[in-house]
């Protein structure tokens, strides 16, 4: 059974339809690229699944369950973890308790024990530290834990988020543009830490631009336009294919 | 029936009054995204304003009666607008990059120092308009006597209200404060100097809030300081009740507002009619989040 | 630093105050002790949770009238109505702010400012037969403790500023935990917080029946205190100032004792301007704000020392713990545009 499978999903916006009876699926361990122009509804794809909207039409499975209609901080807690397209850390908080804000629902500390700080509570929070800490180290960003978030690079931004949401350990990690705004060698580094994330047993899906990056790591492609399925399978089949190659060429801002 | 007709009838002459003082609320909200707790207050003070000119400055008898009310009408809109002005420039733009929060602290002290700045100027006790000066003719409509004055204010709400939309929608400057209070920045970047258009909204809104208060002088007869409060609580959730931001929902609102009001008066209980409009104004927003007319602002991610 | 050794300053005057006080200014105080643990309770909400709240005034009213009610009618002591006030307050919330903590700030504000008129006007409308209308509920007895009866200003002050030590605990231990942490990420975007995996409507409605819980047992307090409660003493005006001292504070505990403060205390100072106290009232608030936008003593950051130890270790065992995986905070190049994004990133979203 695959990790993450969407059948026939279809999402209108006042009349406009985003997407079209989308189906494709990923597969547990696998790294999945969601590709296609601007404007192909791919971001609506992943607010979809991570419950920001709830499709019209169409089933969503997650490992056997349904997820569709299901309140996003409900789908973390399943599961899948994901990153924003334009950043959104809580700027202004640490760098730490971003991490900790991604760790949150996997604590159990009620409100009284909160208020009262009893020690089971504080063998919890010491604990969260430090996973969330390993997972600083994980993206590199360690020791700048106490830094406001806001305060970071672009590129180390976008590792934030991606240490926020492995530190809800999910399953399935979504990525939104990961690469976006980053230079070469960022993006290069940036290549290593999926890697290194598939490695430790997390799904991957990703939207990005950088078809470079795309056609490195990932073994499976599903291309959008208007919100349709045109092309799904390997980089390779899918770059040769006649209907993405048409999709592209009217589009100027990609490179293959 | 004729009950009906006269609650109908003083709920909009009272609906109209709140939809002025709820376009400044609303115009305001638009361009800064401040809630102008002040605004009531400068109704008080447009209320005050009119009497002194018509009472103690004695244009009444200098002019005939309802030539001294339009030019009093006119003197208390300007006086009023250039307070708001001031206002601005002194209590808001120091704060125009703070948190949103910190300005509408300011404006709550705002408020009550223009209600105390009322109190001691004029004294705590209720004043009453003078009585000569209400246009006392009763209109036959519909087989009903409606007193005149109602449907005076009726109409002078209305006028006020068609000359503010003709305004922001047929001018230039009123399309560029529409486009300020969609987004300042662009409107900037567009060639809008942002500063005067915020300027120019702190004449209109306090401008025709204390065109209300005049209004609500000559409809009720008696004013007192603290009546800003509770006018300007019901314009603004009038302003919330439409869509705050959006001018026509203003208007509607208002009307609205008055009219539920009246009718709960009317055939509920005076006690009530308050929290009756406060709960129509819960259950309006349960329903629908963004007031009658406002816009659903979609969630960016 | 100075912030410690001021708190404990200030909590050793605040101990020693009454001996050097009179009747009155004690009883000044202990005003400024009943808004301290309101404004302490509706930081919670506003400051912490960043809900736009004007109506805590309502769980306060609704707090007190239980317990002259239940004082009046069947005798109880006055203690023991201090749980069962803060638990109808908190319910009364949990029922009221269930259908509307979804709305955007500014409609919330005025929903919540129309929940303080509605209690306000069923008060006064004697609603039940319980509320005694305009003239309120008089004769509430004097609490005590075992046998001893609280009846001077001295021994309420005590028994106000004691409970506002509690709170600060308890509510400084809130902030330090994934509860306070949850409502700033909520405060700063809601939206994110609820990505991250944080259930935003629970939080919320927990952060509001909790400040409503406290409110509500301070009514307690307050109408033991004052023996007779009526409608106009939980008016619209005293939201506003249990607000307004909540945004002054800047949002730190101690801040809020100090808002209160100035919000109470200084009205009572400006007594010789007598009438035209309140005029110099309203322009302090406003020269207040313009002063420190920011309010007076924002929160400083939380303290992890758990995370030292665990970067020592990080170093010690010879990783790069700076460059990590990808080396990347090393090597990092600042464009233009970057440092640009970052910067925009780092506001507050609205």
């Amino acid at each position: 059974m695959s990790l993450l499978a969407l059948s026939d999903v279809t999402k209108v916006f006042g009349g406009l339809i985003a997407i079209n009876d989308l189906s494709f699926t990923v597969e547990a361990g696998s790294i999945v690229g969601l590709i296609g122009p601007n404007g192909a509804g791919k971001t609506t794809v992943f607010n979809c699944i991570t419950g920001n909207y709830t499709p019209e039409r169409g089933q969503i499975l997650f490992d056997g369950t349904s997820i569709r209609g299901l309140r996003p901080h409900r789908v973390v807690e399943l599961g899948i973890a994901r990153t924003f397209q334009s950043i959104r850390l809580f700027g202004k908080l640490p760098v730490l308790e971003n991490v900790l804000a991604g760790r949150h629902c996997r604590m159990r500390a009620g409100l009284l024990s909160c208020m009262l700080h009893t020690p089971a509570m504080r063998r919890e929070e010491e604990a969260a530290v430090a996973r969330c800490m390993e997972e600083l180290d994980f993206v590199g960003l360690a020791d700048r834990c106490h830094e406001a978030a806001g305060g970071l690079s672009y590129g180390n931004q976008r590792l934030l988020e991606v240490a926020r949401a492995l530190a809800a350990d999910p399953r399935l990690l979504i990525l939104d543009e990961p690469a976006g705004g980053m230079n070469d060698q960022e993006t290069a580094a940036l290549v290593e830490i999926i890697r290194a994330i598939r490695a430790r047993g997390v799904t991957v899906l990703l939207i990005e631009h950088d078809m470079r990056l795309v056609m490195q790591i990932c073994e499976k492609l599903v291309v959008l336009e208007h919100g349709t399925l045109i092309a799904e399978g390997e980089p390779e089949t899918v770059r040769a294919n006649p209907a993405v190659i048409e999709a592209y060429l009217g589009a100027d801002d990609e490179k293959w | 029936m004729e009950q009906f007709l006269q609650q109908l009838l003083n709920g909009l002459a009272v609906g109209g009054i709140y939809a002025l003082v709820a376009l400044g609320y609303t115009m305001v909200y638009g361009v800064l995204k401040l809630i102008n707790f002040a605004h009531g207050d400068l109704f008080t003070i447009g209320a005050y304003l009119g009497l002194t000119l018509l009472a103690s400055c004695n244009l009444a008898g200098l002019l005939p009666i309802p030539l001294a009310m339009l030019a009093v009408f006119v003197m208390v809109a300007l006086l009023v607008a250039l307070i708001g002005f001031l206002l601005e420039r002194a209590a808001y733009r120091p704060l125009r990059d703070a948190g949103r929060l910190s300005a509408v602290v300011s404006a709550l002290g705002a408020s009550i120092f223009f209600q105390n700045a009322v109190m001691l100027v004029y004294g705590a006790r209720v004043y009453v308009y003078p009585d000569f000066l209400r246009p006392d003719f009763t209109v036959s409509l519909m087989g009903v006597n409606v007193p005149g004055v109602r449907l005076l204010v009726i109409v002078a709400s209305i006028v006020l209200m068609l000359g503010l939309w003709a305004f922001i929608q047929r001018t230039r400057i009123g399309a560029a404060v529409r486009a300020v209070a969609i987004d300042p920045a662009a409107a900037r970047l567009m060639g809008i100097n942002v500063d005067k258009i915020i300027s120019l909204v702190f004449l209109i809104g306090p401008g025709l809030g204390g065109a209300a208060g005049l209004m609500v002088g000559i409809y009720y007869g008696q004013i007192d300081f603290t009546m800003g409060w509770s006018y300007g609580l019901k314009a603004f959730t009038a302003a919330i009740l439409g869509g705050i931001g959006n001018i026509p929902g203003a208007m509607l609102g208002g009307l609205l507002l008055g009219v539920i009001e009246a009718l709960a008066a009317g055939y509920v209980a005076m006690a009530w009619k308050d929290a009756i409009a406060f709960l129509v104004l819960i259950l309006i927003l349960i329903i629908r989040p963004t007031g009658i007319l406002g816009e659903r602002t979609a969630d960016k991610l | 630093m100075t912030r410690t050794v001021f708190s404990v300053a200030l909590g050793a005057l605040i101990c020693v105050l009454p001996l050097f006080c009179n009747a009155y200014w004690t009883d000044v105080c202990v005003m400024i002790g009943l808004y301290a643990l309101l404004s302490l309770s509706l930081n919670v909400i506003l400051g912490q949770a960043g809900i736009f709240h004007m109506g805590h005034a309502a769980f306060f009213a609704v707090g007190a009238y239980t317990t002259a009610i239940c004082n009046t009618l069947w005798q109880w002591p006055i203690f023991l109505t201090m749980p069962l006030a803060g638990a109808t307050a908190a319910l009364f919330a949990l029922v009221v702010a269930r259908p509307i903590i979804h709305l955007r700030g500014d409609y919330l504000l005025i929903v919540t400012i129309g929940i303080v008129e509605i209690v306000r006007i069923a008060l006064l409308n004697d609603v039940f037969g319980l509320t005694g209308g305009s003239n309120g509920i008089f004769g509430i007895a004097r609490p005590r403790f075992f046998d001893f009866r609280i009846v001077k200003s001295i021994h309420f002050y005590y028994l106000v500023w004691g409970m506002v030590g509690i709170s600060l605990v308890l509510f400084y231990g809130l902030w330090r935990s994934r509860f306070g942490r949850a409502l700033n990420c909520i405060k700063a975007d809601d939206v994110a917080a609820e990505g991250c995996g944080i259930n935003v409507s629970r939080y919320k409605l927990a952060a509001f029946v909790l400040g409503a819980f406290w409110a509500g047992m301070v009514g307690t307090l307050y109408a033991a205190k004052m023996t007779t409660i009526a409608p106009e003493s939980f008016n619209f005006m005293e939201s506003v100032i249990i607000f307004a001292v909540v945004i002054l504070s800047g949002g730190s505990q101690l801040g809020v004792l100090i808002s209160a403060f100035l919000f109470i205390g200084l009205p009572e100072l400006l007594r010789e301007f007598s009438d035209a106290r309140m005029l110099v009232f309203g322009l302090a608030m406003m020269l207040m704000m313009i002063w420190r936008p920011q309010g007076l003593l924002p929160p400083g950051p939380r303290r992890y020392p758990v995370v030292d130890r665990i970067l020592g270790k990080l170093h010690s065992s010879g990783q790069n713990a700076s460059g990590g995986l990808a080396g990347l905070a090393g090597a990092e190049v600042e464009t233009p545009v970057n440092a640009q994004t970052a910067a925009r990133t780092g506001e507050d979203r609205p």
